[in-house]
């Protein structure tokens, strides 16, 4: 049993939950939470898969612990399609074949949704950049590139 | 005309995976579930004196602590060897270690517990006694006399040797060769690294005595065959196993893995559903590696150009244990490919597979093919260097010409279907590349160091005709299974052997079936993955899902069709022979009569009524088919890259990469596109920054992905890809394996071009991978040395 009960805020619902110090955020959504969008491909923040936005900032979600996320709202995959409709970023992974095996693909749409935030028209080589911070091994990146440029593009419309 | 084959259908399973709904076998919870966690062994090579589990078995949340010798003493057998050529020895591979360890990351006990961040404290707490042996990790090495024995009955580590080809023919053609390309060289080991880490859960059933196994599989017919007939020794029908959605394999999740066997047992013994996820660090130390081979290659040429003969030895890194598959990879899969796309009259080749103290080493996408493909295009491009030619115009003049097939090689394999010549005219043309060798001229005045690299490079898809493979030591045949059933209303659902874990068979599979029987695609449903829902299938590797899994599913839908053109014959009384199956609508018809027209869902709810059948015609509408294929597959490509190289720090730049690939006729041109990207992606990966690198003492030092450099976004430009089609006459769609050209090509391309950009300062070769570092090295040598 855990050592601390925290409420973790995940897209806008509260999960009240016990755990110990050194649960991380991504077994803390998975294991506690229910929500096993979020997925560990490293567990040692290369790879990016558990990326999720803390007050709308990507974050590794296994090189953070659950209890220092009291009081911040955490957005996962789970989150992003709303009433039925997927989210532009979603709907550009599926119509430009962003994805294959689909074990990164959270990781990669949670990243985006982040940096498009901040800024909604990157350069090339700024969306590359961004983009290199995550690992995908079955797309070569190509159409993941695409899928994200096209999302911006719609989304500044 | 097609609906559906052929056109870019956007992929029916993507909606569940860009919500977060893939249903990974990692986030299975089963109310009580336990968790199982691995000791693993630091050490190299070393004899286990003894093992104490009391500190980890007094932790509060530990259930139990297991040892290998638990598992011996209930009867749990040897990880089986599934390719078995004459002669070859094959040493006990048992899912825990019980005399001594053979690498780092062999397993020694496992803990289970209520939690898995106790299970893995518990671990540590585990006190195992090792008296270290000397290791030895190079394949060639690995035969010296007083190397060390990783299995001491395996005689200077050597489990196979497996000649191919006539050794007189081409002794006598290299050495009256006007010129001979000599090189030695290591392919190195690489890590696959899909995404997601290999997971196991398990469920014993007391009542019914059975067992359900989710795993991380390509291939979960032949894990519950192995666990039933070899490992776990719970019979094939109380076993069910499920691969559900499995994040990327590349050939890694092929193989029967020591966890596999661990967590049924466990979830028998405790009495509770268990389950244990890798960690990244232990996907590192078990995950199959794949390539790692020591070559020693001869080509032999006229003076003009031709080629005369071939001569390769090769000595195959096994690991510390034969996994599944390994020792068919650098033989059935390599030395048989060794005459690429060319006729070369005389060629010999050898593999050595040898025993060291590392991970096994198994297929890993591309398998012996790249390895194959490498090796001959780089002796091709120091041969026209040598000869003062074209790189391309050297090829040209060797290839198997267009009216040549089927082409049979020296080497075993009888090419199936090909137009390399328009192949590489499309590639030309694609990359510009009379313009990028005139920009690399004014490149070089300038000093820069630019390089253009090129490949034409072959592949042997498909696995395999039954009878060849079982003659060359398989265990299995490697046939498909395919059913397609109709449900009463018309609705379809197709059950496959083979395996998807990203190459999106719910699409193309059902792209498939709907045009073969004319219903909308949205009335196909594709299942796979299920022991207890589809028949007994081969699964997925090898790019042989399409070809082989696509076809039963061809055969399967000709027996549906063949039986409601039957019935419709009956309803509307007229012969079979009169009536027309029309594809796009579904519909049947006498031939002329559009009017007698019956539908796909009316016919088959007739044979649900049952009560006006032909005489003899059964209800229902189900068939099953199971394809064995006649041949291989063999796509082709050629690929151009040009690259640019950093003086400096030696830094690699891939400035444009074009390939034209020839995989025979296509399901879906988006899929394919995607698979080809996905695949040079991997190869360019091998060819710059890959190594899976052990020191002497057996220590990986490329373990965690700070130290294994895996290809990002930022390596790569735009890659422009096209495609020629010539259709394979061996399987019903015409289709070549899709799956791996561009892994082949991609690293024989690149290297390629990084040589060529360092041909000037008189550097003739460097082995992979091509890092900053090696180069910079390379360069410095060169210019101080005076070779510039």
């Amino acid at each position: 049993m855990g050592d601390h009960t925290i409420d973790l805020t995940v897209n806008g619902t509260t999960h009240s939950i016990d755990v110990e110090a050194r649960m991380t955020l991504a077994d803390a959504l998975r294991e506690e939470c229910g929500l096993t969008g979020t997925h560990l491909g490293c567990e040692h923040g290369v790879c990016g898969a558990c990326t999720v936005l803390m007050d709308g900032q990507p974050v590794r979600a296994c090189l953070v612990f659950a209890v220092q996320c009291e009081g911040v709202e955490i957005s996962t995959v789970e989150g992003l399609a709303r009433d039925g409709q997927l989210h532009p970023l979603q709907q550009a992974f599926w119509d430009h074949h962003g994805l294959q095996c689909g074990f990164c693909t959270p990781g990669f749409l949670m990243l985006a949704v982040g940096a498009l935030a901040e800024n909604p028209d990157p350069s090339d080589e700024e969306m590359i950049e961004i983009l290199s911070s995550n690992l995908c091994r079955c797309t070569g990146y190509q159409n993941i590139v695409k899928a994200v440029k096209a999302a911006a593009e719609h989304m500044r419309s | 005309m097609s609906t559906y084959i052929g056109k870019s259908m956007k992929r029916v399973e993507d909606p569940r995976f860009v919500q977060g709904k893939g249903r990974y076998v990692a986030n299975l919870a089963l109310p009580g579930m336990i968790h199982v966690a691995v000791k693993r062994s630091p050490f190299a090579h070393a004899r286990i004196a003894s093992i104490d589990g009391s500190a980890a078995e007094a932790l509060d949340g530990v259930i139990a602590v297991y040892t290998g010798q638990d598992l011996l003493d209930s009867g749990v057998g040897s990880l089986p060897c599934g390719f078995t050529p004459p002669g070859i020895k094959t040493p006990p591979h048992h899912p825990l270690a019980v005399d001594k360890v053979r690498h780092v990351g062999d397993g020694v006990a496992v803990v289970v517990a209520e939690d898995p961040y106790v299970a893995e404290d518990a671990v540590d707490l585990i006190r195992v006694d090792y008296e270290p042996l000397a290791a030895v990790v190079d394949a060639r090495k690995a035969m010296d006399d007083g190397a060390p024995l990783v299995h001491d009955d395996v005689e200077q580590n050597l489990s196979f040797h497996w000649p191919l080809g006539d050794a007189d023919a081409t002794a006598h053609a290299i050495e009256s060769a006007d010129h001979v390309v000599q090189l030695e060289f290591s392919n190195q080991r690489l890590i696959p690294n899909a995404m997601e880490p290999r997971a196991c859960a398990a469920q014993w059933d007391g009542s019914t005595e059975s067992m359900t196994v989710w795993t991380t599989s390509q291939n979960p017919h032949t894990i519950r065959l192995l666990l039933g007939a070899f490992t776990l020794g719970i019979p094939e029908h109380k076993l069910r196993v499920i691969s559900p959605d499995v994040g990327g394999g590349f050939g890694s999740k092929i193989f029967h893995y020591a966890e596999e066997v661990i967590v049924p047992w466990v979830a028998r013994a405790v009495g509770r559903p268990a389950k244990w996820v890798a960690s990244r660090s232990e996907a590192f130390i078990t995950d199959a590696h794949g390539r790692d081979h020591v070559t020693r290659a001869e080509l032999a040429v006229t003076q003009d150009g031709t080629f005369t003969g071939l001569r390769v030895t090769t000595w195959a890194n096994m690991g510390a244990y034969l996994s599944t598959f390994a020792p068919l990879i650098p033989t059935a899969l390599y030395i048989t490919l060794l005459s690429g796309l060319y006729k070369i009259p005389a060629i010999f080749g050898e593999a050595y597979g040898t025993m060291t103290n590392t991970v096994p080493v198994d297929a890993y996408r591309g398998a012996g093919r790249p390895e194959a493909s490498y090796l001959v295009e780089t002796l091709v491009d120091l041969a026209a260097r040598d000869l003062g030619m074209d790189p391309i115009e050297l090829r040209r003049k060797n290839l198997i010409a267009a009216d040549e097939f089927p082409y049979q090689t020296p080497v075993a394999l009888a090419y199936d279907s090909g137009d390399y010549q328009r192949l590489f005219d499309k590639a030309e043309e694609l990359s510009e590349y009379g313009r990028l060798r005139r920009q690399q001229e004014e490149a070089r005045a300038a000093g820069r160091l630019v390089g253009i690299g090129f490949s034409g490079c072959i592949e042997a898809s498909g696995p395999a005709p039954s009878a060849v493979a079982v003659g060359l030591g398989a265990a299995i045949g490697l046939y498909e299974s395919g059913v397609v059933r109709v449900h009463p209303t018309g609705k379809v659902v197709v059950l496959t052997g083979s395996h998807s874990h990203g190459q999106g068979h719910e699409t193309t599979f059902a792209q498939i079936v709907a045009d073969e029987l004319g219903v909308p695609i949205d009335d196909v449903e594709v299942v796979h993955g299920d022991t207890d829902r589809t028949p007994y299938g081969v699964g997925t590797y090898g790019s042989r899902s399409a070809a082989i899994g696509g076809s039963a599913l061809v055969k399967s839908a000709e027996k549906i069709r063949a039986k409601l053109t039957e019935l419709a014959a009956h309803l509307v009384e007229a012969s079979v022979e009169d009536m027309v199956y029309d594809r796009e609508t579904g519909t049947i018809s006498v031939q002329g009569s559009p009017e007698t027209a019956l539908g796909f869902a009316q016919l088959a709810f007739a044979l649900t009524t049952a009560d006006n059948l032909p005489e003899g015609m059964e209800p229902g509408l189900e068939a099953t088919s199971f394809y064995d294929p006649a041949n291989f597959t063999f796509p082709c490509s050629a690929h151009v890259a040009q690259v640019e190289i950093d003086r400096d720090t030696g830094e690699v730049t891939v400035v444009s990469y074009a390939a034209v690939d020839d995989v025979g006729n296509v399901v879906n041109p988006m899929i394919v596109e995607g698979q080809i990207l996905g695949g040079i992606a991997q190869g360019v990966g091998q060819a710059l920054w890959e190594h899976g690198m052990y020191d002497d003492s057996g220590q990986l030092l490329a373990g965690s992905m700070m130290d294994y450099a895996m290809p990002r976004a930022d390596g790569f430009p735009p890659i422009a890809v096209d495609r020629i089609e010539t259709p394979s006459p061996h399987n019903p769609l015409g289709i070549k394996g899709a799956g791996e050209m561009g892994t082949i090509a991609g690293t024989a391309t690149i290297s390629s071009a990084v040589l060529d950009a360092l041909a000037p300062l008189g550097i003739r070769y460097l082995e992979m991978p091509l890092t900053a570092e090696k180069i910079h090295d390379a360069i410095v040598a060169a210019t101080e040395g005076g070779g510039a």
